[in-house]
């Protein structure tokens, strides 16, 4: 089971937000990401991180959660923190040692860039990856890339693509489980051993999931065969998505939160970036 | 013979996630003999109590006990337990990947150390019990129609001369013909080098068919464990788990109910036939 794999993993939920219309999820995560970016004094970023805690809380998803998905992400936000902090040049010299300056402005500037990106994180978690289906995804990306029809696009044969990808993951995890599994159950070893030992080691793994994944493949393109599938020209949905009133409400929300994180800049520019 | 026992075993998939499942549940049992079926509705724990049998899964709680050693005291040499436990996984035929059906069959032994014309020894003893002819040896695994293909990967954990040989759904979506063969083949294979087996199956005609004892899953635990009659004798307790029993067991149940009695411990075809015969005899 992939129970380990968290980060962007749909989180079952009957939320305000995995109610939204995909669509509209997608506008608001990249306006959203907008504002992140937007945000250059610590005011904005307050303001910002009590809004990603509420939205958070009204996913209803553990925060626990949330936290085990960011570990796998923790040494990058690190890396890029501790590197901010030594090259930043400001005018509060705290540390000098040898050819290390450390300036106040430095520490602040890392510590601004850490919740920016786990600000980023979250709300592309929260709006799209935890709380919508990857199929509600898929269609909404397909309905936004719409107008590219007019410049032949295969907009639907892409986003069916995708679809079919995404919907394939899970399987062919379990299927790699299964055969890693089976050729462990014969002593197959994977851990130990040089790296030419271990490369080998993989293939009783690959070929039969490559094997699998063509089966898979042949299969699904004769059942989509067997059911008229030709292509997008002409082809209707069966959930037509429909925005509601909460979708612009939300919509009104995060431009207000933009607008709000404009004014903060300008008007209480603590410690700007 | 080998034994196996489980002494208050439990495990739960997605332990920290709002979704998690105890698929096994406190089951404790001891399996020492002969041919043991192990039968339950989907979902009802089996495949995940057989993949603790060889250590693939590490049990929760409880401990196995392999001819009363803790399968886990040192988990360090779980892989020889893994070459005395053989686990045949469900539609094993998906994991075949060697060149001919002999370097596929050899791979397990091949892992143990065994080398050279032991090798070609081991390799052609399973291919027999398995029912491999020595031509198919030199042949591709994927040229194989599904039901040969089964029997190279029941050849596979053969070769490995596991003191205790487990398989899960040996005979799912085989012909009749095919499921003749292979569970015939285990039996054989199981009186011949004396070795211990367990089979998980949907099918109980071949549960009444190929074993000696019984042991029914239900909701991730053991709710009923003995011999055939012992267990397809309690048609209640098996419906009320959505089992069911022999097809034959209904009819003299149904015969019974209309003034033929043949006695209740039928579920055999050919068992019903003789005591029909002997009956009318008198």
């Amino acid at each position: 089971m992939g129970s380990d794999v968290i980060f962007g993993q749909y989180i079952k939920g009957d939320s305000v937000i995995h109610q939204l219309d995909a669509r509209m999820k997608i506008i608001i995560a990249i306006l959203y990401i907008v504002i992140i970016f937007l945000a250059h004094s610590v005011s904005a970023f307050i303001l910002l991180i009590v809004a990603t805690a509420v939205f958070i809380i009204m996913t209803k998803i553990p925060l626990r959660l949330l936290l085990k998905a960011m570990k796998p992400l923790m040494i990058i936000i690190i890396v890029t923190a501790i590197i901010n902090m030594f090259w930043f040049t400001g005018k509060t010299l705290l540390v000098k040692f040898w050819i290390i300056n450390i300036y106040l402005e430095g520490i602040i500037n890392s510590l601004l860039i850490i919740t920016r990106i786990i600000l980023l994180i979250m709300a592309t978690s929260v709006f799209l990856t935890y709380t919508t289906t990857p199929l509600k995804l898929t269609d909404a990306i397909e309905y936004l890339l719409g107008p590219l029809k007019v410049l032949h696009v295969p907009v639907h044969e892409f986003s069916m693509m995708m679809t079919i990808a995404l919907r394939f993951i899970p399987t062919l995890i379990d299927e790699t489980h299964k055969i890693i599994n089976a050729q462990t159950a014969r002593g197959a070893n994977f851990t130990s051993g040089g790296l030419i030992s271990r490369a080998k080691s993989l293939i009783p793994i690959l070929i039969p999931l490559f094997i699998s994944a063509f089966r898979r493949a042949d299969e699904l393109a004769t059942a989509m065969e067997c059911r008229c599938y030709t292509g997008g020209d002409g082809r209707t949905k069966l959930n037509v998505p429909k925005t509601s009133c909460a979708d612009w409400i939300f919509l009104l929300v995060i431009i207000v939160l933009g607008v709000a994180v404009v004014l903060l800049n300008t008007f209480i520019p603590i410690y700007s970036m | 013979m080998a034994s196996i026992e489980l002494k208050n075993v439990s495990y739960t998939y997605n332990k920290s996630l709002p979704s998690k499942i105890t698929a096994v549940d406190d089951v404790s049992l001891k399996i020492d003999s002969g041919i043991t079926g192990l039968i339950g509705h989907t979902g009802s724990g089996k495949s995940t109590l057989v993949q603790m049998l060889n250590g693939l899964i590490k049990p929760d709680q409880g401990e196995i006990l392999l001819n009363g050693n803790n399968i886990w005291a040192d988990p360090k040499k779980i892989r020889d337990i893994r070459f005395k436990v053989g686990l045949v996984m469900q539609y094993p035929e998906y994991q075949l990947f060697a060149d001919t059906v002999e370097d596929d069959i050899a791979f397990g032994p091949k892992n143990m150390g065994i080398e050279g014309e032991k090798l070609n020894e081991t390799v052609e003893s399973a291919a027999f019990f398995a029912g491999i002819s020595k031509e198919i040896l030199k042949k591709s695994p994927f040229e194989l129609s599904g039901g040969q293909k089964r029997r190279v990967a029941l050849a596979g954990i053969i070769a490995m001369s596991p003191e205790i040989l487990v398989l899960d759904e040996p005979a799912a979506g085989l012909d009749p013909a095919g499921r003749r063969d292979i569970l015939g083949g285990i039996k054989v294979f199981s009186k011949i080098k004396n070795t211990t087996v367990i089979i998980v199956s949907h099918s109980m005609e071949d549960m009444a068919m190929y074993c000696d004892d019984i042991i029914v899953m239900a909701k991730s635990k053991v709710i009923a464990y003995g011999t055939c009659s012992e267990v397809f004798s309690q048609h209640e307790l098996l419906t009320s788990t959505g089992l069911d029993v022999p097809q034959i067991t209904r009819i003299a149940a149904a015969l019974k109910k209309n003034g033929i009695d043949i006695g209740d411990d039928i579920y055999t075809v050919d068992y019903a036939v003789d005591k029909l015969i002997e009956k009318y005899k008198k």
